[in-house]
């Protein structure tokens, strides 16, 4: 979608290149993160694509075509373009400033209006409210969420993103972060997106490009930036803490054990204890027959019970949803002291996480099922 | 808000106190047999307040169809390099007196309406001129980055966002040059432009104070309402975003 051919930047009056001979393709849909130290170029390269700074040599595509075959203009009317220090027009209401682009476009009122309280919706700022403030009545976050929405108006298909959450402190930058990823997966823009956080970038990217002096040093998926680093740069620049930030990249749903063992309300509960005791297990999940969580059942509690087991059940009130990341997962974990947390998903039991699977993901000994210990919890219905 | 009240009050104090002192000095002045030339001429005073107001309108607004565009084109981008000497130029011209202006002008086109109408136009030209760069120059260059950025052609960033932002400078100069115009519009009338200087001087030269207040205080009104009706465009043309705005009470 956007191509990069031996692109090369030098300014003016400038002996050393700003952006040095870089290839590189962002594939359609895709976010592409540009990452690196401060001055090595990353809006350099991200302003040559709208022609905001001309190639000293290479060339750029954008949609097959080459932007130089293109109308300046049209160009940069079909990329939406969030500019690093935000740049909200202050003279003009929210409600214009979204309106930018359609207006030169000769949308008509009515078609403004309606996508203008769109947008709003959509970063989540009222209409009501919002609409006819000035951009100086307006937060940091707020501005910020302004400058991406008006980015969008248009619906174009490919984005240039230059820190957009950088204003943001750490709390509401992650909110914007999943708001940001939540509405990526229903339109499925093509993004250049630059940050200099690599936790941002981890999180954000389905590719980085790690720049450095206006080179490229690694360009690939988080999980290869984070896996094999091509040089000490990489490893220096992803941190000493590569291996727990991988933790930040995968979902419970990638490490837990699908399937784990179970028994059901209706089961006879000496059943259940036998079943237990053969299996030297001390706790056991307990479901519905639709496969609910209800909760668990100690080996202990039902030693001398007869009846069903659904009698018996006690609550489980920590679960994990398996769309979170580990790291969340982790932290909750080692915060409540439990070795085993049940992953819920809208009230179904569909797996469980314990400090092994994380220890395996993170060491990357583990496999699609569980290694070692999925024979022990993975198996589904007991009797 | 507070504030505003407050400041506002204050500034009505400010005007009692003027409007008291202004009809004590006019009770004197009345007292002195001051006004009885005015009493006694309404219709020529009238005709010369006219004389006065179309000297000032038609100046001015040459001077702002001239300066404005000039502002303009030394702002663009190729016009960076020179912007500064063409600035100081002006500048050294802005020091020549205004009655110099209207002497020079008068050796070249002789005497009559189009002579003042011309020296004023040039005295007029250079806060105008100046502002308007300052204004345009002014504007935070990520704004015009941004427009640039979204697709704008250079009339659109003009129009759309370069003007709107330096509205604010550009009319605090017209308004400064367009009452220093009413001032210096009474000279007209030594080059036969008219005006109300022909009250203001004839009265120096016959010495006679009545003729000359007759001249010299619908001036100082002109000049005031100018002031006051230019300050009133200002804050309705200006955006209330601009923080220059005191139009929308903004919390910090
Ligand atoms: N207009 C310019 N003229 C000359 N040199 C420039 C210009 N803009 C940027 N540079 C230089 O080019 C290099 C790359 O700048 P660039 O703005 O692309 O860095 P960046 O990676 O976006 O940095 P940051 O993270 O601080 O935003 C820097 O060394 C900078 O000094
Ligand atoms: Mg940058």
């Amino acid at each position: 979608m956007i191509r990069f051919e031996k692109v090369t930047k030098i300014y003016p009056g400038s002996q050393a290149a700003a952006v040095n001979d870089i290839d590189l393709e962002v594939a359609e849909g895709e976010i592409c993160v540009l990452i690196g130290p401060s001055g090595c170029g990353k809006t350099t390269l991200m302003r040559m694509v709208n022609r905001l700074i001309p190639v000293t040599s290479g060339s750029i595509y954008v949609n097959g075509k080459n932007i130089m075959s293109l109308d300046v203009i049209e160009l940069r009317c079909s990329i939406g373009y969030v500019i690093q220090q935000i740049g909200l027009f202050p003279h003009m209401t929210v409600s214009d400033n979204i309106a930018t682009v359609p207006k030169l476009l000769k949308w008509d009122k009515r078609r403004i209006q309606a996508r203008v309280d769109e947008l709003l919706n959509l970063v989540q700022l009222d209409p009501v409210i919002f609409r006819h403030r000035y951009p100086r009545e307006l937060s940091g976050g707020q501005a910020q969420r302004i400058g991406v929405a008006r980015a969008m108006a248009t619906d174009p298909p490919v984005m240039l993103m230059d820190e957009p959450f950088g204003a943001i402190d750490p709390i509401n930058r992650e909110v914007l972060q999943d708001e940001f990823l939540s509405i990526q997966e229903k339109i499925r823009k093509t993004i250049v997106f630059v940050t200099h956080d690599i936790h941002e970038a981890i999180k954000m990217g389905n590719k980085i490009a790690l720049l450095n002096a206006g080179r490229l040093v690694q360009f690939g998926t988080p999980e290869a930036l984070l896996t094999s680093p091509v040089n000490q740069f990489v490893k220096d620049f992803v941190g000493a803490d590569r291996a727990l930030k991988r933790l930040d990249l995968l979902k419970v749903q990638d490490a837990m054990l699908k399937n784990p063992v179970r028994c059901y309300d209706t089961d006879e509960v000496q059943a259940v204890h036998q079943y237990m005791k053969e299996k030297e297990l001390n706790y056991l999940l307990v479901c519905d027959s639709q496969d609910h969580l209800l909760g668990y059942v100690n080996h202990r509690d039902i030693i001398d019970h007869y009846g069903k087991i659904g009698d018996r059940v006690k609550p489980m009130t920590l679960t994990v949803s398996p769309k979170r990341n580990l790291k969340e997962a982790l932290s909750k974990m080692l915060s409540y002291d439990i070795g085993i947390l049940v992953v819920v998903d809208d009230n179904k039991l569909v797996g469980i996480l314990n400090t092994m699977t994380l220890a395996a993901v993170v060491g990357q000994t583990y496999d699609e099922q569980g290694g070692r210990w999925g024979k022990i919890t993975a198996g589904g219905r007991i009797l | 808000m507070k504030a505003n009240t407050t400041s506002s009050s204050r500034s009505r104090g400010w005007v009692m106190a003027g409007l008291i002192l202004a009809f004590a000095t006019g009770g004197y002045f009345q007292h002195l047999g001051f006004f009885d030339f005015a009493v006694n001429n309404p219709a020529e005073i009238w005709k010369l307040f006219l004389e006065h107001i179309y000297l000032v309108v038609i100046s001015s607004t040459i001077s702002v169809s001239i300066g404005v565009p000039l502002g303009i084109l030394l702002t663009r981008d190729f016009m960076r390099r020179y912007r500064n000497w063409i600035l100081n130029i002006l500048g050294i011209c802005q020091t020549v007196p205004s009655l110099a202006v209207i002497a020079i002008a008068m050796t070249y086109i002789g005497i009559g309406k189009k002579t003042a109408i011309f020296a004023l136009v040039i005295y007029g030209l250079l806060p105008i001129i100046r502002n308007s760069v300052a204004g345009l120059a002014g504007i935070d260059p990520v704004i015009i980055d941004a427009g640039r950025g979204m697709g704008m052609n250079p009339a659109q960033l003009l129009f759309r966002v370069e003007l709107p932002n330096a509205l604010y400078i550009i009319l605090a100069g017209i308004r400064t040059s367009t009452v220093i115009n009413v001032g210096t519009a009474a000279m007209s009338f030594l080059v036969g432009g008219g005006g109300l200087g022909d009250l203001i001087f004839s009265g120096i030269s016959m010495v006679d104070p009545g003729y000359m207040l007759a001249g010299a205080v619908p001036t100082c009104i002109l000049a005031i309402f100018f002031n006051w009706f230019l300050g009133k465009v200002e804050f309705w043309a200006v955006s209330p975003g601009l923080s220059f705005s005191s139009r929308r009470d903004v919390s910090p």
